[in-house]
């Protein structure tokens, strides 16, 4: 029973390694570098503070994969040698006008309210905040503080998924675009860009924006957009900020990425001066002492949005054995797509119910 | 270890900075970054993290290993020129000596 992943991101890597590890046959065919790849250009947050807000399934979903990302970590470390830099000492999330930090906590509110009082959180003024990170600017008035967030080095993640799928048994194929999927008797065939046709029993698509084009074979509607977002880092650092923010996080070489800017824009993944500057200027508001520090990159990338923001998990209603997977945080999920999603996309009864995840949401 | 490929031939066209209080000569429109390199200096400043040691890797300006620190701020070496008495330091000492991280 061979499952042919289309697409080998943080997605579709994570969804092999579980399928893997429930003993499946998988092969990933994966394009090239000149697609747009978010695994490659994203801020690495382990994220929950605030997801999920109007959703609480989706809250749920994102804080069992925050749950479970500590084994999954440590479990791709011992298979692989890599050390994800894993750190999930809880995150910020710094506010320097009054109103914004309204929102935030009647949000955080919200979502404690939903998850019947199971949803921890604190609120700083900024000499509480001082006191735990000293080097905080007078700008900033307030942080929400929740223990559950975290981060990771989401390229040595890539890395670290891409050797684990191997080291499982499991194939990967690169600079391999799929231009067409058909179902057959005995399952799916694809066409690649080469000419070369492959066939498999079951079909993941997990191609990321790849799925505009290739969703409306397998019977998916994709309704997914590109997001923009562009991210900036400084020269290393000595370590100084012990806790990630949504938009400040030092990684564990010292830099301190500088994130994200959003921006309905197509596909167009070229960073600009005036939005870098606005990270910059950001950065330091909360970070006055930054204002020193040199910048030595910065990129964009495209995120795959779907039109309320949630994951879409959807099997084919017309080419049974395929199944569509998408999400606009895909690092934060990594664990939960290992760990969890397989027995979805296998029909299992332990099944996580995904059911609000579905594509017929957008149905008008 | 390191020679200049076309020789300085006129001794008095000679541009005087300083590291890290060194004093050190070079010819003219020298960017920092040789300039160090040909008077002995292969690292230039240290990871903040590890400590490990780094010097210039590309000399174009673009993997930003050769940073060092003038009036200030923090810059790239290779892509630098000498000018008459300039100071240069290396930087993770600035950060350190400020006491800004711990
Ligand atoms: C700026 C930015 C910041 C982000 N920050 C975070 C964060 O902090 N935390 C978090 O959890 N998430 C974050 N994300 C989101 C996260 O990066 C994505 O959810 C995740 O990378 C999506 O992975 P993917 O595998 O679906 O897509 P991709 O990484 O785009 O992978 C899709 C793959 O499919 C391949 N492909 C496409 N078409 C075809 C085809 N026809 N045939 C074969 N292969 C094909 C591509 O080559 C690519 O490798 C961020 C995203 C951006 C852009
Ligand atoms: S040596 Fe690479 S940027 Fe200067």
């Amino acid at each position: 029973m061979t499952t042919m992943i289309i697409g080998g991101g943080v997605v579709g890597l994570s969804v092999a390694y579980g399928l893997l590890k429930q003993g499946q046959d998988v092969v990933v065919l994966d394009g090239a570098d000149g697609d747009f790849r978010a695994s490659r250009g994203n801020f690495g947050l382990v994220w929950v503070q605030g997801k999920g807000a109007g959703c609480v399934e989706y809250s749920l979903w994102s804080r069992r994969s925050a749950g479970l990302w500590a084994s999954f970590a440590q479990e791709l470390q011992d298979l692989t040698g890599f050390d994800l830099k894993l750190v999930q000492t809880g995150g910020f999330e710094y506010f320097t006008i009054a109103a914004e930090l309204e929102n935030q906590v009647a949000k955080l509110l919200a979502l404690r309210n939903a998850s019947n009082g199971d949803y921890t959180f604190e609120v700083l003024d900024n000499v509480a905040l001082k006191k735990q990170i000293p080097e905080i600017g007078p700008k900033v008035l307030g942080a929400t503080y929740c223990p559950e967030d975290g981060h990771v080095n989401p390229l040595f993640l890539l890395k670290a998924l891409s050797s684990a799928v191997q080291k499982k048994g499991g194939v990967i194929h690169t600079g391999t675009k799929v231009i067409d999927v058909t179902s057959t008797d005995a399952g799916f065939m694809v066409v690649l860009e080469n000419g070369k046709q492959l066939n498999g029993e079951k079909v993941v698509l997990s191609a990321g924006l790849g799925a505009i084009d290739l969703g409306p074979k397998l019977g998916f509607r994709a309704p997914i957009r590109p997001q923009q977002g562009q991210l900036m880092v400084t020269e290393k650092l000595p370590t100084f900020l012990y806790h990630p923010s949504g938009t400040l996080r030092q990684v564990n070489e010292g830099g301190i990425q500088i994130g994200a800017s959003k921006a309905e824009l197509g596909l167009h993944d070229v960073e600009d001066v005036l939005t870098i500057a606005g990270l910059a200027r950001h950065a330091i508001d909360v970070f006055p002492h930054l204002a020193k520090a040199k910048m030595v990159r910065s990129w964009a990338a495209l995120r795959i949005m779907s039109p309320d923001g949630l994951p879409i998990y959807q099997h084919s209603t017309t080419h049974p054995g395929a199944t569509f997977i998408t999400c606009h945080s895909g690092i934060t999920l990594a664990a939960a797509h290992a760990e969890l999603l397989p027995d979805w996309i296998m029909n299992n009864n332990a099944a996580p119910d995904l059911s609000v995840f579905n594509e017929g949401r957008f149905d008008v | 270890m390191f020679d200049p490929i076309v020789p300085n031939t006129d001794p008095n066209a000679q541009v005087h900075f300083t590291f890290d209080g060194e004093s050190i000569y070079t010819a003219p429109n020298t960017s920092v970054a040789a300039a160090l390199l040909a008077a002995g200096h292969t690292w230039f400043r240290q990871m903040p993290v590890s400590g490990r040691q780094r010097g210039p890797f590309c000399m174009m300006g673009t993997c930003f290993d050769c940073l060092v620190e003038i009036d200030g701020i923090t810059v790239q070496a290779c892509v630098t020129t000498v000018t008459e008495g300039l100071n240069v330091t290396r930087v993770p000492q600035m950060h350190l000596q400020e006491g800004k991280f711990k």
